[in-house]
């Protein structure tokens, strides 16, 4: 037995299986986006549609939202940042019997639950609001201030954790070479600790960035009465979805492919240009090649690509091939209508005892609503082919099929 | 302009460890001055005190005449060179060199002609604008060396900056700092557990030990005469002979041996009581084969083994019980005694031995 290609074998199904549980979900919600189907599905397919984008753009709530969550998102940056690099310098100089306890006091806020640290952030603030008799209409009850402080307070403690990592890297003799050779303490953190520090920060940053962003366990108490992107969906898809949050998906997918493509040509390029590869490596000798693997122009193209595929999207017009799937789906229904009545018909030939007066009644119910419709049937057990059902069939299986 | 270095009673303790133990020296402007001892001695935390980063427990230090408390490492009139170097690894080469103007506000066409002036001296000239990771270790040493020229000291602090170096380039580099040395005309001070760098390069080495400054001196004073078992043993290869003191006339002490009655110098010019237990030092190189004629402190050896490493031959030899190693030249005849050759004489000048107590009470007066 070759236990190498059953392992290969058992590796590959595995690698199979786990990429489709990573990006299935992703493949399947970007498909019914494009479904015109007014429930987000892939089957039936009925027509290929954008208009979900536009449904996605009309609703002012959803819109609104998002742009509280970006400006929300850019001031908890503009915040934990700072706060968090005070926090990781802080601990960095103390001692270890006090690092130790500062760094459990920074962390908790990590470790207590999002919904708790929304709370007790509206009654802490609602309790300073009564000390000082603040009305209703001061920042005090304002809800994005409310979940700027809300959000801060626990990402602040992720961005320290970010750049106590990127501190243990630090040669700290460095700080003290700066020192030495006539640094003021200010201009050895500006030009020796900063720029070493600055992936730190851009990490940092994006991290912020994105937690604020997403987060809905704090904001949806802190918000109050507004409303941030993920409280403005939560809402929607609790009131009924529909494809326009497909579509946003879509949106929010693409974003990510161009950012982190672009980013993946800087680095590329950033590791050529190092070590001085630039011109040997074959791919990078002609100056076309060159140009197109600049980030600027990965951003441009797939940009522009983005571009088209919005412009080629608005000009698509999915309404005839609506029209026809609409006016096939009242067929079908007609034609259902016909058949019920033709074996309705045929039922009360057979039996007319069953279903009396007004006998010429085509009722598509069966004359379900008939009284005594719902008494016992008859002691005389009917043939198995003749349907004794009051609904005249129209919950046997296959009644719905397609008939040929 | 060179200043000079005053160590005023300077002690330095962390909780209840004491790193340096009253040390109190001077060092003169100008002067190429090495602390030497093994690691841990307190050697590096003197550095530091000079520089600034550590503040002394009592005692002062003067730079200059002035004191030097409450003055920031960024004030003091000194430059460390530490021992990883410390070369900013996000800077250019010349940008490292010129930081210390950048800092001062020195305009950039300034500081770059000042960077590539010492590019010039430092012989790299036309590596500005590389890297500080594609220089070579010797490289690397030599701008951090001109990184701290460019602060314009007065005095010169190195931290062991040679250890990480092959032995190749860090004899090369000896001869190279001495000449940067002499050129710029500062007081270098520096710190090394490596003896031979100490005695090459330096004018006077102060040698460290558990945190107390054991002997002062020029090289030669230093390995000829040490003044306490701890130098002499640490300077250099010695052979040890315990003893009893018999007499002494002048500086001149006799001691009874297990190989016999042998005679030495007193170290330090101490007094020695007849019948007190004392120690023979004789390096190996001033160990001789004893020909037939009249020469004193003659005693009988077995050769053990041999080491052959060209120019120089070294023979481990047993006297008594004790081992014992002789240096020497290679006479370039093939007649020189092996193992097994039997017993030997052995012989040495009374004035190449020195004899000191036991103990190491230090008596280091600069």
């Amino acid at each position: 037995m070759n236990r190498t290609a059953g392992g290969g074998l058992f590796s590959l199904g595995y690698a199979l299986l786990f990429f489709a549980f990573l990006f299935g979900p992703l493949i399947i919600m970007v498909i019914t986006a494009f479904n015109s189907s007014s429930f987000p599905r892939v089957v039936p397919w009925e027509c290929f549609t954008t208009e979900w984008f536009g449904v996605l753009i009309a609703n002012q709530r959803l819109m609104w939202g998002l742009w509280t969550s970006l400006w929300i998102g850019i001031a908890v940056v503009a915040l934990s940042v700072p706060l968090g690099l005070a926090g990781a310098l802080a601990l960095a100089d103390l001692g270890p019997s006090w690092r130790a306890g500062l760094y459990a006091v920074l962390i908790t806020p990590i470790l207590i639950p999002g919904v708790v640290i929304g709370i007790s952030t509206i009654v802490l603030w609602g309790a300073i609001a009564r000390v000082f008799g603040a009305g209703y209409d001061s920042v005090i009850f304002n809800g994005i201030f409310l979940t700027l402080l809300g959000q801060v307070s626990f990402i602040a403690s992720y961005t320290m954790l970010i750049f106590i990592s990127r501190l243990q890297r630090f040669d700290s003799t460095l700080t003290e070479a700066a020192l030495d050779l006539g640094a003021t303490p200010g201009q050895a953190f500006r030009k020796v600790l900063l720029p070493f520090l600055k992936p730190a920060i851009g990490s940092a940053a994006f991290i912020a960035f994105l937690a604020s962003f997403e987060n809905y366990n704090t904001t949806v108490f802190t918000i109050l009465s507004g409303n941030t992107f993920t409280t403005a969906l939560a809402s929607k898809v609790r009131l009924g979805t529909d494809p326009s949050l497909s579509a946003l998906a879509v949106i929010i997918i693409a974003l990510t492919l161009i950012g982190a493509m672009v980013k993946e040509a800087d680095t590329r390029r950033r590791e050529r240009l190092r070590t001085g590869r630039m011109a040997r490596a074959g791919v990078y000798a002609s100056p076309l090649v060159r140009l197109v693997a600049h980030p600027a122009a990965v951003f441009i193209l797939l940009g522009a690509l983005a571009g088209l595929a919005i412009w080629q999207g608005g000009r698509h017009d999915a309404s005839a091939c609506r029209a026809e799937i609409l006016r096939e789906k009242q067929e079908t229904q007609q034609r259902l209508l016909r058949e019920q009545q033709e074996r309705m018909r045929q039922f009360q030939q057979q039996s007319p005892a069953v279903a009396p007066a007004p006998g010429n009644n085509p009722s598509p119910f069966g004359g379900a609503f008939n009284p005594n419709s719902l008494a016992p049937p008859a002691p005389a057990a009917p043939p198995a082919g003749a349907n004794p059902s009051p609904f005249g069939g129209a919950f046997a299986p296959k009644s719905l099929a397609p008939k040929p | 302009m060179t200043k000079d270095v005053v160590l005023d009673h300077v002690s330095i303790r962390f909780g209840s460890y004491t790193a340096v133990d009253n040390a109190h020296l001077s060092i003169q402007g100008g002067e190429f001055f090495s602390f030497l001892g093994p690691s841990g001695c307190g050697k590096t935390t003197l550095l530091r005190c000079i520089s600034g980063f550590v503040q002394p427990t009592e005692g002062r230090v003067l730079i200059g005449g002035q004191d030097m408390r409450n003055v920031g490492p960024n004030k003091r009139p000194t430059a460390l060179i530490f021992q990883n170097l410390a070369l900013f690894p996000l800077l250019s080469v010349a940008e490292n060199i010129a930081f210390p103007l950048e800092v001062r506000g020195v305009s950039r066409k300034n500081r770059r002609r000042r960077a590539d002036e010492l590019l010039e001296m430092i012989a790299l000239p036309g590596t500005g604008d590389k890297k500080v990771h594609e220089l070579s270790g010797g490289q690397r040493q030599r701008v951090a060396i001109a990184r701290a020229l460019a602060a314009d000291p007065d005095i010169l602090l190195l931290d062991e900056p040679l250890s990480a170096l092959d032995l190749k380039l860090r004899q090369h580099m000896r001869t190279e700092l001495r000449a940067i040395q002499q050129r710029v005309g500062l007081t270098f001070i520096y710190i090394t557990h490596d003896q031979g760098e100490a005695l090459t390069m330096s004018d006077r080495v102060a040698v460290m030990n558990a945190g107390v400054i054991e002997q002062v001196g020029d090289p030669k004073t230093i390995y000829n005469r040490p003044r306490t078992p701890f130098v002499a043993s640490f300077v250099g290869e010695t052979n040890r002979i315990p003893g009893e003191v018999v007499s002494q006339h002048g500086t001149t002490v006799t001691l009874s041996t297990p190989v016999g009655p042998l005679a030495g110098q007193s170290g330090g010019g101490r007094d020695h009581a007849p019948g007190a237990a004392c120690q023979l030092f004789i390096r190996p190189e001033q160990l001789v084969v004893a020909g037939d004629g009249a020469s004193p402190n003659r005693f009988a050896a077995d050769c053990t083994a041999e080491e052959f490493e060209g120019s120089v031959q070294t023979l481990h030899l047993k006297a008594a019980g004790l081992p014992l190693r002789l240096c020497r030249m290679n006479a370039g005849n093939v007649a020189v005694a092996g193992p097994g050759a039997g017993a030997l004489t052995l012989s040495f000048d009374p004035e190449a031995a020195i004899v000191l107590p036991y103990g190491t009470e230090a008596d280091a007066a600069a």
